[in-house]
């Protein structure tokens, strides 16, 4: 008997008018004991909702309405909840993704993570933190002995991560559920804590399901994979069968998102002498309070310099808090420097974008990185894309009508929604309106800060090939900010390495990834996880 | 980490000092505005020129105002309340059982309606959406829309008039017993807990439910926890600072907004004994009973935020 079979679930979402939409669409699969089976797909694929019911849970708004999930013989739809209640964190258990969000803020680390032996009454409290201390020490967090006397702020993301795993296992399942659990976190940080998750799940010999939208992060855990898609299963097998011999049209897709794509040099940039267009001397910024030393409270770029060149790109690499977004506000005048000098087209800019002219606002344009935020949601398409043109080119009524379509067309959105809200699009949708904002001020320089982090891969993809299209027909310049280094070495001719406020390294585009010579960027690029199962394993420990 | 909430707890007092001495002066500067002459009012309409003159030289008038303020001020930091205009009686001594009477009135309503609060706003929040929710909900919002006088009325006509099981008015003075004292404060505590409670209600409701949305609590679920457990040891702690703060503002009602409800229960209150200060034009009593509304208001408020501040996590250690 498999530890799960799931068998034709089908789940339902209500809307908010009140229409009822099959999200789940007959899905069946089974996961063997001591086997982790992945769920992969983009967003909206399903994955979510179909771990949630493996513990009986599903989120408001949303129903099962048919099929059975089985836990070792016993059905969690037919069950009641009480049973449902048993069941959670001692039979099965759940990683979340952000584990920054599932923790309670108000109440000490260790207190959380025994709270499932406390709920269930497994065992004494003092064996329970005990047990919790042995958890840390294998999951290699730092001071095991005392970390859980902390408060959820006190540690670090990849830190929560791991305690979250601790939290998971205390009960002691037969079954883990990992929801996109290394998502959140930096290259650098998901290796150490993948690597913590497998041997774990190795020594205790757990069934798991493993949610991710990342084809290498789940080829160096997983033992099966199914690919789903829209609700549905769109094809399952065991991980080496997918990677290397997939048949539905879907998976492939997904896989090609995830082929290095070489940046081919631009068109005629070759022959003509470099011009920088923006030029970035000795910059130093950072937040709070400006101290006697003329340095900020708290310093996010030290001493920064770097070039970009007419027609081409330039891509800033580095990990959360290395500074590259501080960078990118500090070039749009979003935050102005303490010392060091921005120029554009050789022509020095002032320091607060509130003392540039029109025009110089006007040929450097930021996209920003959440779609989400950066779009007024009481506003339609047209009307977030037709302000800059009114406000840069003074267009009105019927000439910013047809400048919009012609922007839409641009960014290959369809004429017809122009009349949406941003809340009616999806995220590849948004961040497209998002772009051709941009675009409608005519830019020299884009600034795109991690604009493709929150997308899938394949969505990721699209809008990488959008923005070179745009290149070669509008002689666009971008500065590229990103942790995800497949995508900078994608569209960028020279990466520029930042780890701490600095800039540790500039490489060129064919040097990559194997030519970096900073222990720092070596790191980095070492620790972007290939589509090989042996991957994890074949990375030396002092990477991790 | 514990210097810094010291440090932000001091703080939060200096900033109530400080406005505590701003609205001493609003105050005073509110009653010196008030038209007529006191010496004048005082001695009637047939005083002579010269018997005014002297009353006002003997109330120390014809100093300039600013020097009046500083003694009233420096005075009243030493707790010299003054003298009332209208019977020359101490202030100290008219104030002190009036507001016992009406602390008395708020602590009795405090001790009901607060609990009552919590326990509806916190179980119409668990069961969001439920028959008993939209119930609560509705009733409160009804509630809320009734103005005091009107409950207080029709309480009257109800437990008073046709049912005859309450006196109509008030008189704490006179309690022999403890079923005494309970049907002397009933109508005016069952009114006053109408007034509170229903702002308590809404907001702790509101918080209780902004709390449930946040992933710990669905992670506390997917834990086991039953569901009382999920609302008092994973909602309700993060959701405290809210709460606390609306509780301020709606007890704060209980020291300075009873005028209404002491004058139609004839409930011999601090509040009723301003009103009869306008009325007689008793300046001094009226300043008193102003800076002790704004004191107690202060002080609710001040303590809310202290609360806010020490259950904020990311100030512990």
């Amino acid at each position: 008997m498999p530890l799960v079979d799931v068998r034709d679930l089908k789940v339902e979402a209500r809307t908010d008018a009140g229409r009822r939409i099959e999200i789940i669409r007959g899905v069946s699969f089974t996961v063997a004991e001591g086997e982790i089976t992945a769920l992969i797909g983009e967003s909206g694929s399903g994955k979510t909702t179909i771990a949630l019911t493996l513990m009986g849970h599903a989120r408001s708004g949303c129903t099962i309405t048919g099929g059975t999930v089985e836990l070792a013989g016993r059905d969690l739809v037919a069950m009641p909840e009480s049973g449902r209640q048993q069941l959670r964190g001692t039979e099965v258990a759940y990683i979340p993704q952000s584990a920054a969000a599932a923790f309670n803020p108000a109440q000490r680390l260790i207190d959380q993570v025994v709270e499932v032996a406390r709920i269930h009454r497994l065992m004494p409290m003092a064996a329970a933190r005990a047990k919790a201390v042995e958890l840390f020490r294998a999951l290699a967090l730092p001071e095991p002995e005392t970390i859980g006397n902390r408060y959820p702020h006190q540690v670090s993301g990849g830190q929560l991560q791991r305690l979250a795993a601790a939290m998971a296992l205390i009960g002691g399942p037969r079954l883990v559920i990992f929801d996109e659990p290394t998502t959140a976190l930096d290259v650098t940080t998901q290796i150490e804590v993948l690597r913590a998750f497998k041997t774990v799940m190795k020594q205790g010999s757990m069934g798991g399901v493993y949610v991710s939208h990342d084809l290498a992060v789940v080829a160096q855990i997983a033992d099966r994979i199914v690919v789903l898609k829209g609700g549905e299963v769109q094809e399952e097998g065991p991980t080496e069968a997918i990677l290397h011999c997939a048949r539905h049209p879907y998976t492939r897709e997904l896989l090609a998102a995830f082929e290095p794509l070489r940046s081919d040099a631009p068109a005629g940039a070759a022959n003509r002498p470099p011009r920088p267009v923006v030029e970035v001397k000795d910059l130093v910024a950072g937040y709070g309070p400006l101290g006697k030393d003329g340095l900020p409270f708290s310093v996010a770029l030290r001493k920064v310099s770097c070039r970009l060149e007419r027609g081409r790109n330039l891509g800033v690499v580095g990990e959360s808090g290395s500074g590259k977004s501080t960078l990118a506000r500090v070039i749009a005048g979003l935050l102005p420097p303490a010392s060091g000098r921005v120029q554009l087209d050789g022509r020095e800019l002032a320091a607060s974008a509130r003392g540039r002219s029109k025009d110089e606002l006007r040929r450097m344009q930021i996209v920003f990185q959440l779609a989400d935020t950066a779009l007024n949601p009481a506003r339609s398409v047209a009307d977030i894309v037709g302000r800059p043109l009114t406000f840069y080119h003074g267009r009105k009524g019927r000439a910013r009508e047809a400048r919009v379509d012609e922007l839409l067309d641009m960014v290959r959105l369809p004429r017809a929604l122009r009349h949406r809200l941003p809340g009616e699009l999806s995220g590849g949708q948004k961040q497209r309106v998002n772009l051709a904002r941009a675009l409608a001020a005519e830019p020299a320089v884009v600034l795109c800060d991690e604009i493709t982090s929150a997308l899938d891969s394949v969505v990721a993809a699209a809008v990488i090939e959008l923005l070179k299209e745009l290149q070669r027909e509008l002689d666009l310049s971008y500065i590229f900010i990103s942790h995800d280094l497949s995508t900078v070495q994608a569209i960028c001719d020279e990466v520029m390495v930042m780890y701490k406020g600095e800039v540790v390294e500039n490489l060129t585009a064919d040097q990559l990834p194997d030519g970096a010579r900073h222990a720092y960027s070596k790191l980095l690029f070492a620790s972007v996880p290939k589509l090989d199962t042996g991957w994890l394993d074949s990375v030396p420990a002092t990477v991790a | 980490m514990t210097g810094q909430i010291t440090l932000l707890v001091l703080g939060r007092l200096g900033v109530a000092l400080i406005t505590l001495v701003i609205v001493s002066f609003v105050v005073f500067g509110a009653t010196e505005m008030l038209p007529g002459d006191v010496a004048q009012i005082l001695l009637g309409q047939a005083a002579t020129p010269e018997a005014v003159a002297g009353l006002r030289e003997a109330m120390h008038l014809n100093e300039p105002a600013l020097l009046r303020y500083a003694h009233w001020l420096f005075g009243l930091a030493q707790g010299h309340l003054g003298t009332s205009y209208a019977n020359h009686m101490p202030i100290a001594g008219l104030i002190g059982g009036r507001l016992m009477n009406t602390l008395q009135l708020a602590a009795v309503t405090t001790v009901i309606a607060v609990p009552t609060a919590l326990f509806l706003g916190i179980t119409a929040a668990m069961y969001q959406g439920t028959l008993y929710d939209r119930v609560v909900t509705t009733t409160i919002v009804a509630v809320i829309s009734v103005p005091e006088f009107m409950i207080a009325t029709m309480a009257v006509l109800v437990f008073a008039v046709w049912l005859k099981w309450l006196p109509a008015l008030s008189f704490a003075n006179d309690v022999a017993s403890f079923g005494e004292l309970l049907r002397i404060f009933a109508m005016p505590v069952i009114t006053l807990c109408c007034v509170i409670s229903a702002q308590m209600i809404r907001m702790t409701r509101a918080a209780v439910i902004d709390a449930l949305k946040m992933p710990y609590v669905e992670m506390a679920l997917l834990k086991g926890a039953s569901r009382s457990r999920i609302v008092l040891h994973h909602a309700l702690p993060n959701a405290i600072g809210p709460i606390v703060n609306a509780m301020a503002l709606s007890l704060s009602y209980l020291l300075g907004g009873v005028i209404i409800v002491e004058t139609i229960f004839n409930y011999p209150g601090i509040a009723k004994l301003m009103v009869d200060a306008v009325a007689t034009r008793d300046l001094p009593l009226i300043q008193t009973c102003a800076m002790i509304f704004c004191f107690g208001y202060l002080t609710l408020i001040t303590a809310a935020d202290i609360i806010a501040i020490l259950s904020n996590p990311r100030l512990r250690r």
